[in-house]
């Protein structure tokens, strides 16, 4: 289903799906920061939530783990209403926030400890479950270890172990490789997928990398302004943007003719100005718009730098449905930011 | 009951890896026991006193002779000769010495002819400490020049026994008592303040937050926490001054039994006090912010430092429920007069209902939610 979602979607196979949330709301005394949002997460699926910063996403994801209360509509994980089941919610669900909140001067082992003992594992089990978690997340040797000690990409698998530790059946990671360099993002992605696939977890993760949601994804939603403006697979959501391919070109010489222009080639949906002379222009076929505009710059003598074809990407999907890109999002700077403890790695 | 214990573990192995917070609580009390307890404690001497002698009679030849005396054995002060009463009252003035005796002309006259003689002191009254040590020593050298010779067989006047009950009790000893409570009082600020609410920045209270731990559960370990802290505190600092201040009830079982449960109701106290406190507060710069205010409101109006008594009624009202006023008092009474469980037993009744007072109002105010 690609367009606009308002209900719990029809992809279900008529089991009783892991998260269910319908028309969820949360206001802040007028504002309104959830509205009427409504899906649902099949059990063993990944499930992605996309949208710009303050769309609404972290809101929805904690009224889903129970840290804040829902202002109206219903949200059930595994069945048990997050209003009133709370704690048969939390024994259900593996929560990994978005700052990195374990304790650096712990080391992995108590850092996971401790947590099996907040969810109340007895302790022959608790023995188990680190020594599993912690093969799963490839941190054996790392287990004495301070989480000081350990680098930005370890410190988050450190956070992976300690929200299933408990052995959650749902598990909630909010933007889980922010901050991460390329090598230990696509890591921690194919942790996740490991995981998804040896330990029968159903995933529901918010994340600003469209790669990540492409790669890892069975299905997406994209939230802004607190609403759910679509819903589907990758592949409904970039079959749900008109244009099958996106051609990149970049012009030596930026003239504000050059938009109706491309405007005017056949087979051009859409033509988004990025930069000074560069364009994204969506077209039904991209061999033909290449040759039409090759053509069209040799006849008015403008050169081309850079000339590109590829498919549609989630980065089309997400700005057809809200209108901009993260990069153009103005992020609003948190009141405070402790500092950096002495002698943790960046 | 086990998750309540999983927090307390969590803070005292973080408490324990990083000794910060232990070494910062005890340093400040520490110092101040050991520069304030050193630099109040002495008795004042060598003062610059100056001696300008219009009689030049036998009777000022005694009063110098009795300066003498007390230059050589107590030190108080030692004499400088001026002639001039003016140039004496200027140096006092300008500080090149701290005070001037005056005999005046005729004054050996008048004390043979018992008409009132009298003898002149200007002093510095800016420094109280000097001027009153001095006039102190003057009253006492007038009264001892104004005893007859020759005491009377059948005395009539009234003489006053003081008999103290304790042995000399000195600065660094008399400081002692609010260093323990001050020492408990920036573990609680640290380790119930800021580390608390940094935690709370940091994200830490919202992976609590998703666990099935119960509120109660969560208020009461993080407090446990937080006391034992502050206890630990308390002992080390209780063991360090008393060697420091050479008390030997460190010793006596018995008032090591008092002053442990003294430092657990304390610790009870002011770690349910800052966490009412700090119960609704985000913001890591508040507790930063609170910490001199508080320390300022609450030690100096306990009677630490200058007895209640003494305080305008305003102040006395704060003395009343504060709970520094009462672990001063029973760390007072079993340090400095060894008094037993009842001289303690108010304060500790008093430290214990405030504590689970303060935590009573706290629980409901704590969110289990974000």
């Amino acid at each position: 289903m690609m367009a606009k979602a308002k209900s719990i979607d029809e992809t279900q196979n008529g089991t009783r799906p892991a998260i269910a949330v319908e028309h969820a709301v949360k206001r802040y005394g007028s504002f309104e920061a959830v509205k009427d949002v409504s899906f649902s997460v099949a059990e063993g699926e990944i499930f992605g939530l996309l949208g710009p910063n303050g769309a609404g996403k972290s809101t929805l994801i904690r009224m889903m783990t129970t840290l804040i209360p829902i202002t109206g509509g219903k949200v059930t994980i595994a069945g048990h209403d997050v209003v009133h089941e709370a704690d048969a919610v939390r024994r259900m669900i593996g929560v990994i926030p978005q700052a990195l909140t374990s304790d650096p001067d712990l080391t992995v082992q108590e850092n996971l400890s401790i947590y099996a003992k907040l969810y109340s594992v007895p302790k022959a089990q608790r023995e188990i479950n680190i020594q599993e978690v912690l093969e799963a997340v490839d941190l054996v040797k790392w287990r004495g270890a301070q989480v000081k000690t350990l680098s930005g990409g370890m410190r988050r698998r450190v956070e992976i172990a300690r929200g299933l530790v408990h052995n959650p059946s749902i598990f909630f990671l909010d933007e889980p490789t922010t901050g991460l360099d390329p090598v230990s993002r696509i890591a921690v992605w194919e942790m996740l997928d490991n995981l998804r696939r040896t330990r029968h977890l159903t995933m529901l993760l918010t994340t600003h990398y469209m790669e990540e949601a492409d790669k890892l994804c069975d299905r997406i939603a994209i939230v802004d302004h607190g609403t759910l403006v679509a819903l589907g697979t990758p592949i409904e959501l970039k079959h749900s943007v008109p244009g099958a391919n996106v051609v990149e070109v970049h012009f030596d010489r930026e003239t504000p003719e050059w938009k109706g222009r491309l405007e005017n080639l056949s087979g051009v949906t859409s033509v988004q100005a990025e930069s000074a002379g560069f364009y994204r222009v969506l077209t039904s076929s991209g061999s033909a718009t290449t040759m039409q505009l090759v053509e069209l710059a040799a006849s008015l003598g403008e050169t081309l730098t850079s000339l590109s074809v590829q498919n549609t990407t989630l980065d089309d999907v997400f700005v057809h449905y809200t209108g901009r890109q993260l990069r153009d999002e103005q992020v609003k700077p948190p009141a405070f930011t402790m500092p950096p403890r002495p002698g943790a790695q960046p | 009951m086990n998750r309540m214990f999983a927090i307390v573990e969590r803070e005292m192995r973080k408490f324990f890896r990083s000794p910060t917070l232990m070494i910062m609580s005890l340093m400040m009390p520490i110092l101040q026991l050991l520069i304030m307890g050193n630099a109040f404690g002495g008795k004042i001497v060598g003062e610059r006193v100056a001696v300008v002698d219009y009689d030049h009679g036998p009777q000022a030849v005694k009063i110098r002779e009795a300066f003498d005396s007390i230059a050589v054995n107590i030190k108080t002060f030692t004499t400088v000769e001026y002639t001039d009463e003016v140039q004496a009252r200027e140096d006092v003035r300008t500080g090149k010495i701290n005070a001037a005796v005056i005999i005046p002309y005729q004054y050996s006259r008048r004390v043979y002819a018992k008409d009132a003689p009298r003898l002149g002191l200007v002093v510095d009254n800016t420094d109280q400490f000097s001027a009153g040590s001095i006039e102190t020593e003057m009253q006492a050298l007038v009264t001892a020049l104004s005893s007859p010779v020759l005491e009377p067989r059948l005395v009539n006047s009234i003489a006053l026994e003081i008999v103290e009950l304790y042995p000399y009790v000195g600065y660094m000893k008399f400081l002692l008592p609010a260093c323990v409570a001050l020492a408990m009082y920036i573990s609680v600020m640290i380790g119930g303040g800021m580390l608390y609410i940094d935690d709370k920045a940091r994200g830490v209270h919202e992976g609590y937050l998703v666990t099935p731990i119960t509120k109660l559960e969560l208020v009461m370990g993080l407090n446990m926490a937080g006391a034992i802290k502050a206890v630990l505190s308390g002992i080390c600092l209780t063991v360090i001054g008393s060697l420091m201040a050479g008390l030997g009830v460190i010793f006596h079982p018995e008032a090591l039994l008092e002053l442990f449960c003294l430092i657990v109701v304390t610790s009870i106290a002011f770690n349910g006090m800052m966490f009412l406190l700090m119960v609704r507060v985000d913001d890591p710069l508040v507790p930063r912010a609170m910490f001199g205010v508080l320390n300022l409101l609450l030690f100096y109006p306990s009677g630490a430092m200058y007895p209640i008594a003494a305080f305008p009624a305003w102040l006395r009202a704060i003395a009343v429920i504060d709970p520094f006023t009462y672990s001063i008092h029973g760390f007072k009474a079993i340090l400095l007069k060894d008094g037993g469980f009842a001289a303690i037993q108010f304060d500790l009744w008093f430290l214990l209902i405030f504590g689970l007072g303060s935590l009573l109002i706290a629980t409901p105010l704590f969110k289990r939610t974000l």
